[in-house]
């Protein structure tokens, strides 16, 4: 038998490359949080985990913080706020990108790049620029609020709970979804435009011809066809959602309290800074878990279909 | 306009085949049949009723797509019963008829596998299966055995013809493959530019071409140009640069009028030396003397090009009966080819 002599072949570099990345950028800059958020202060530095002391090797997990976090309702209820308003963002984002995304991959070739190009544009400002934009317009004579006020709308946001007063759509609920929705919806056009576009057309002339009408085959075949899109999409939307700070800084109110701002409190305000990496470590943990359970279930999926 | 003034008629029960060469129309023909096109004028009538108007998916017609169109996320039941469902049927009755169809592709058992998980042949029955669940009243096939190879195809084509003679559908495939026409169609519908040039049986299509195109595009011929000589009512003679033609039968035309002359290639004999028995021969009718320029060995036959002096090639067919022959031709032997007076067809147009 010939010795084989372990060589760094083309591929496993190629391969190797996102998972130095994803070790060097993520995994590594994480143990650090976690480890800061178990981590003892003294006064501006941070005491060794592990201590050596008259002959004993003492670690020292600090888990006060995590406890605080699970016993302040405070910290809960952000959490669920941060949940629920990427949560309504993805969905709304979807409801409004996929008939985008769909007539925009069915449009003529020739003008399908326009319509992409438009998507893109905004990007060319700043998104600081624009989310601020909102505020003019949202905000007391703003177009969009004098144009709320009269079609009657601000009634019905008045009714639902997501503006606090009539004619008052800055700094609520309304404002904070409108940014969100306003900034994310390309995130989520333009993985669905990819997945859509590549549809075999033919599928519904097969659907069609198998006696399905129009709508019918559009659930039956183009919508779980473009299952990967929608996560992918989602996903896009979701995860960046969880911990947004600019937007509800700029246009939430106090109502829409969510968890990026009470990082940047722990951060800033208290300089706690172990208290500061609980609250992220938590936060990584809450989007994980459920992506780690998706994905386990997805090739679950997989491997039955096999 | 891809098609333009086809009418045609087809029978209860029959495999009917428009062949031509891509751009020809066939395929828009086939979908103005599913409902996919819109013809601008006529009808298309399906046991009495008017079919024009109606959406694809109202119409009691089914289609086997080229390369199949399966649905990818579905499995391949699932795939059967998707027009069953669509139909409303109960779910016992869906199983039972997608069970039946399984058994009938014999593929009973990946009734839970996805289509990328078939070989081609296989996903070509899984198509089959899913157009015949409905029974149709019509199966359109459109390049049926397109995507599959050489050898596999040729299987196919005899247990695609069992299968569907078997459910008894009435069916109108579309190909460009002339042997996948003869060998699985009753009739074929030959089409060129957008109309239709010739209908009729395999042989007839074969034996009697109706214009020059047809004669050319269906196998090989060699056509010759000639004018008629001498016309009479149980035979005419045909005057070419290279020969003349005894015909054995009599035609509509005048003396003088300039046609054509198609011969297969297997209808012609090669001879070393010119032959004189039978009266048209003695005549000199029917024969014509060339240089052998080429020989292209298939196996089973052997064609040879024959340079006649005029410079036109005949290509003549001999079938290899024996296994060495005694005194072969070869290239630049000189030789006479000769036929009979039933093996040209006269064509006018």
């Amino acid at each position: 038998m010939k010795l084989r002599l372990p060589t760094l072949s083309g591929r496993s570099a190629v391969v190797g490359v996102p998972y130095f990345w994803l070790l060097l950028f993520f995994l590594l800059p994480f143990f650090i949080v976690l480890r800061i958020s178990v981590a003892e202060m003294e006064i501006v530095t941070f005491k060794d985990l592990l201590t050596y002391v008259e002959g004993s090797l003492q670690l020292k997990l600090k888990l006060s913080n995590y406890l605080f976090i699970a016993e302040d309702p405070l910290y809960f209820k952000t959490y669920l706020n941060s949940l629920f308003y990427a949560a309504v963002t993805t969905l709304l984002c979807l409801s409004i990108g996929y008939p985008f995304a769909y007539f925009m991959a069915r449009a003529k070739p020739t003008t399908q790049p326009i319509l992409l190009m438009m998507v893109m544009l905004p990007f060319w400002t700043s998104f600081l620029l624009r989310v601020y934009a909102w505020k003019g317009l949202l905000s007391d004579g703003g177009w969009v609020s004098n144009l709320l006020i009269g079609i009657g709308a601000d009634h019905l946001l008045l009714f639902s709970g997501l503006i606090a007063a009539e004619g008052k759509f800055m700094n609520t609920p309304f404002s904070l979804i409108i940014g969100m929705v306003y900034t994310y919806l390309p995130f989520m056009i333009l993985p669905l435009y990819a997945n859509l576009a590549k549809m075999d057309l033919r599928l519904l002339e097969a659907a069609a011809d198998l006696g399905c009408a129009p709508w019918l085959a559009f659930w039956k075949i183009t919508v779980p066809l473009s299952k990967a899109g929608i996560i992918a999409g989602s996903m896009l939307v979701f995860i960046p959602c969880i911990g947004e700070f600019v937007i509800p800084e700029l246009l939430g109110g106090p109502q829409t309290l969510m968890i990026g701002r009470v990082l940047w409190d722990e951060f800033f305000s208290n300089n706690d800074w172990p208290m500061a990496s609980s609250v992220a470590v938590v936060m990584v943990l809450l989007i994980l878990v459920p992506l780690a359970v998706f994905n386990k279930y997805q090739s679950q999926a997989n491997e039955v279909r096999k | 306009m891809a098609v333009n003034h086809v009418s045609v008629d087809i029978e209860r029960g029959e495999i009917f085949a428009l062949l031509g060469a891509s751009g020809c129309g066939k395929t828009t023909l086939l979908r103005m049949l599913a409902g996919f096109e819109t013809p601008t004028s006529g009808r298309i009538v399906l046991n009495g009723q008017d079919l024009s108007r109606m959406a694809p998916y109202q119409r009691p017609i089914n289609m086997m797509f080229q390369s199949y169109a399966l649905f990818p996320h579905l499995t391949v039941w699932d795939n059967i019963a998707f027009g069953l469902r669509r139909d409303g049927l109960p779910k016992d009755k869906v199983a039972e008829k997608v069970e039946a169809m399984l058994k009938l592709v014999q593929l009973g058992k990946y009734g839970m596998r996805k289509p990328h998980q078939l070989s081609g042949g296989q996903q070509q029955r899984v198509a089959l299966a899913r157009s015949l669940a409905k029974q149709p009243q019509l199966l359109l096939l459109d390049e049926p055995l397109g995507a599959l190879d050489k050898k596999l195809r040729e299987e196919t084509q005899i247990e695609l013809v069992n299968i569907i003679e078997q459910v008894g559908v009435t069916c109108v495939m579309v190909t460009h493959d002339q042997e996948e026409a003869m060998t699985m169609a009753t009739r074929i519908a030959v089409m060129s530019e957008g109309r239709i040039m010739q209908v009729g049986a395999p042989s007839e299509i074969y034996e009697t071409p109706a214009t020059r195109y047809v004669a050319d595009f269906i196998g090989n011929v060699n056509l010759m140009d000639g004018s008629l000589t001498a016309d009479h009512p149980d035979h005419v003679i045909i005057s070419c640069i290279d020969c003349t033609h005894y015909v054995g039968h009599g035609i509509t035309g005048v003396e003088g009028m300039s046609v054509s002359v198609a011969m297969r290639p297997e209808k012609l004999r090669l001879t070393r030396e010119r032959r004189q028995d039978s009266p048209e021969w003695a005549a000199g009718h029917n024969q014509a003397r060339g240089t052998v320029k080429g020989m292209s060995y298939f196996g089973s036959f052997t064609v040879y090009h024959l340079q006649l002096p005029s410079g036109q090639i005949l290509r003549v067919s001999e079938s290899n009966t024996e296994r060495h022959r005694e005194y072969p031709l070869t290239w630049n032997d000189v030789a006479w080819a000769s036929w009979s007076p039933s093996a040209q067809v006269v064509l006018t147009a």
